[in-house]
């Protein structure tokens, strides 16, 4: 049995001559939320990347389920959302998820199952190109969850959305934990860090901190996420 | 192989949302060998020597813009990226971009040869082999498209492709002039290129019942070239990007 569904040993990665990720090291718990949390531009969406197997790396392990990113093996079991909804926009939602479906070998009552959980299903046979950014993201969302993955990497997933879908999805997220699924959240909302198990501070590239939420206020003395995280990095700055 | 349908299948339901390209994909052809018929109304001839080729033509240069427009969209849009964390074998999406187009190639070559043979009047031995090669040319284009459009950035830069890849081998196939007749350094280029032995094929078209020797050596050729740039293509696929 796995302790950890993620680890990440010394990894370093450039990208157009610049060092994105300089020394990075990581562990994340099989069936937990962890929040990667971090002002953008601080590396969220290339760490997320290496995870996906889809980044070149300079040097370093990545490791998920046991097995290097991106091999054939983690493909079927590790989900990737990008945080611009990455379906065809002229497609319906329906098919959008009956391709994805296909790719996996998920049933079809695995895609209905997609639609209810991100509320999506009155909106099935409309063109996904026609639906609004926050609609397109979740149809984005339901293509992942199709392959029932045990891994899910989401990067910025509840961005554009109202507070009511974003309470479900985080309700979502937490169901999945809890039935032995790994989610790996990123997000620039400091408040979302109370819904996670788990939290990642980032800043430039390296981690500041994993901790939980209520250690991070504890350590910080604040009562405030936002302010516990500008406690560590200038704590770190200085 | 139900990776390779359904990516097909997948392509042909994004094809059919866009009426307008369909529309071009299945008239357009027919519409420009009507005029070419009736801009050499007085003599024709030239419509009998220079039609067949044009019906292998259209098919590769349309199929050549839709596809690389396409692959290029799709690796913009991060839905590459994203197939790219998915079990689907890049061989896989290559081929089901192959059987959609060729699907869709078949359509307009049964429309554009049904129009010049039975409304044009155009004069060939066997309706079956002027079909057959104008899919071929569609797979030809398709295969190219797919490998060209790796080198482009944006869609306006693999639109500009298109003169790049097919205007050189429209001058030299010997459509314009004959191939024997030309320098040689123009005639050894023109023997690489695949689009010189399409119109040698659609030439023979015109005098030869069925296929002859030289045809069957056309085709292997053609085939040969859509088996290579796919295999481009596929090896053009990177999983991992900086």
């Amino acid at each position: 049995m796995l302790n950890y569904a993620i680890e990440v040993q010394g990894l370093r990665v450039v990208r157009g001559g610049r060092t994105v990720l300089p020394d990075l090291h990581l562990q994340v718990e099989v069936g937990s939320v962890t929040g990667l949390l971090g002002p953008s531009g601080c590396g969220k969406t290339t760490l997320i990347r290496c995870l996906a197997g889809v980044q070149v790396i300079a040097s370093g392990q990545v490791t998920v389920l046991g097995a290097p990113a991106g091999t054939s093996a983690n493909r079927a079991r590790v989900a990737y959302v990008t945080q611009a909804s990455s379906v065809y926009p002229d497609l319906t939602v329906r098919q959008n998820l009956d391709y994805f479906a296909a790719l996996h070998g998920a049933s079809t009552a695995a895609i209905e199952k997609a639609l209810t959980d991100v509320g999506l299903a009155d909106r099935a046979d409309q063109l996904t190109g026609d639906l609004s950014g926050g609609q397109r993201s979740r149809v984005s969302l339901a293509a992942a969850l199709l392959a029932d993955p045990q891994v899910l990497l989401l990067d910025e997933p509840t961005v554009g959305l109202d507070p009511v879908l974003r309470r479900d999805l985080w309700n979502l997220f937490t169901e999945l934990a809890a039935g032995g699924r790994t989610l790996l959240v990123s997000s620039h909302v400091m408040d979302e860090a109370g819904r996670c198990d788990q939290v990642l501070l980032m800043r430039e590239g390296r981690i500041l901190a994993q901790t939980t939420p209520d250690d991070l206020l504890a350590s910080t003395g604040t009562d405030d996420l936002e302010d516990a995280f500008l406690a560590i990095a200038e704590g770190d700055a200085a | 192989m139900s990776r390779t349908w359904a990516t097909a299948r997948r392509v042909l339901q994004q094809l059919s949302h866009d009426r307008r390209s369909v529309a071009i994909i299945v008239v357009l052809p027919s519409i420009l060998l009507i005029l070419f018929r009736y801009v050499f109304d007085g003599n024709q001839l030239v419509f009998d020597r220079v039609g067949p080729q044009m019906l292998g033509i259209f098919p590769f240069v349309v199929m050549f813009l839709v596809t690389s427009v396409t692959m290029v969209r799709e690796r913009t849009s991060g839905t590459l990226e994203r197939l790219m964390t998915t079990p689907l074998r890049r061989g896989e999406l290559i081929g089901g971009y192959a059987l959609a187009f060729a699907l869709a190639g078949l359509v307009q070559s049964l429309v554009s040869s049904a129009v010049a043979i039975w409304w044009l009047d155009l004069g060939v031995e066997s309706a079956w082999v002027v079909v057959l090669f104008a899919v071929v040319d569609a797979l030809l284009g398709t295969a190219l498209g797919l490998f060209f459009s790796a080198f482009a950035r944006t869609e306006f830069q693999a639109v500009q492709f298109m003169p790049a890849v097919v205007i050189p081998q429209l001058l030299l196939c010997g459509l314009l002039a004959p191939r024997d007749k030309m320098a040689d350094v123009l005639e050894w280029l023109s023997a690489v290129m695949p689009l010189t032995w399409a119109t040698d094929a659609f030439t023979e078209s015109l005098t030869t019942s069925g296929l002859n020797g030289a045809m069957w050596r056309d085709l292997a050729i053609l085939i040969g070239c859509v088996l290579a740039a796919t295999a481009g293509a596929s090896l053009t696929l990177r999983r991992r990007t900086p």
